[in-house]
């Protein structure tokens, strides 16, 4: 990253490009949508609670869609919750990241086959950043998810959005 | 506390030819089948009599029994054309502590059962669940509109037996 790489002993002043700023700055405090889903929804609130602790990588729920930077999409997408979602995504401000979390959202789950009902997969409706794999997946493999996004956003070119 | 024998007397002495017959199956529960259109009128008196007191309908869940003829339409595909579709009512005194199960059968081309929804209350959102998965339609029901699956579905009911996914729903793939 090279933050910190050029530093002036004595007035405290740092030089970095302006990407590096605010790549940093991104994936520093990334704000969640308060939004959850199904059984994965109970995996994401234990990743926020306090022996999980999402809020030491900056990561908040926010309660609107217009203040935050990134939704988890955590459980089953019905048909009829696609379109929400859908409209819950386009209400974000750029820059904004999705992180599929689970088979269901994944790639369907359980009801690949025979769920009339469910979405196979959040990347027919919206695009995915991240896929965190697991039925629900663990705390540890949520984090491990936002650590891949953090690193993506990391590599973020100002004039080219690669995430 | 009353039998199922003596509940089913009761109702033959009161009903007549609404009430048709009594199906035992040991060790499960009896089941009582009842004509669609007088249900309405059975439940209410067994809701209301001093001695019966069924206060609670602890589920009501529609069925394709699937016993018409399959035969393939012109698309290729399997339907099933005639039989019956059933509800089924698990009815429950708090006070009596007995049970009973009724069930009625409609014609599967045109599934009209009186409802129930201002006997019991909660059968409310129950008929509508039978409406929208397997396509009753209940009678004098104050709210029937589907309740899981989107407002403008139009493929159908998805628990009837020759169901068939669509292949989109506004502009999303549903297969896999």
């Amino acid at each position: 990253m090279g933050l910190l790489d050029k530093q002036f002993a004595k007035e405290g002043i740092v030089i970095s490009s302006l990407e590096d700023l605010l790549n940093w700055s991104r994936l520093s405090s990334l704000w969640q949508v308060g939004f959850g889903l199904a059984c994965c929804a109970i995996e994401m609130m234990a990743t926020s609670a306090s022996h999980y602790d999402f809020d030491r990588f900056g990561v908040i729920p926010r309660n609107s869609p217009r203040q935050a930077d990134i939704i988890i999409i955590s459980g089953t997408v019905t048909l009829k919750m696609a379109t929400r979602i859908k409209r819950i995504y386009e209400q974000m401000a750029d820059p904004k990241y999705v992180i599929s979390m689970g088979s269901c959202s994944n790639c369907g789950g359980p009801y690949w086959e025979h769920g009339y009902h469910v979405l196979k997969g959040i990347d027919r409706v919206i695009p995915v950043d991240v896929y965190v794999p697991g039925c629900p997946p663990r705390p540890e493999a949520l984090l491990e998810g936002l650590l891949k996004l953090q690193e993506k956003i990391r590599n973020e070119s100002l004039v080219k959005k690669t995430a | 506390m009353k039998n199922i024998q003596e509940i089913f007397s009761d109702l033959k002495e009161k009903f007549g030819d609404a009430v048709l017959e009594l199906i035992a199956s040991p060790p499960f529960e009896s089941i009582i089948t009842i004509s669609p259109l007088q249900i309405a009128d059975v439940c209410l008196f067994l809701r209301d009599n001093e001695e019966l007191k069924f206060d609670s309908l602890v589920c009501l869940s529609g069925v394709d029994d699937a016993n018409g003829k399959t035969i393939k339409n012109e698309n290729g595909d399997s339907v099933i054309e005639g039989g019956t579709l059933s509800v089924y009512y698990h009815l429950e005194s708090t006070g009596f502590r007995h049970k009973i199960i009724l069930k009625v059968s409609a014609p599967r081309e045109d599934p009209v059962v009186a409802s129930v929804a201002l006997i019991w209350r909660h059968a409310d959102w129950h008929e509508r669940e039978a409406y929208d998965l397997v396509g009753f339609k209940f009678l004098n029901h104050p709210d029937l509109r589907r309740i899981l699956m989107p407002y403008d579905w139009e493929a159908g009911h998805p628990l009837r037996k020759d169901y068939k996914n669509p292949e989109f729903y506004m502009g999303m793939k549903v297969p896999y």
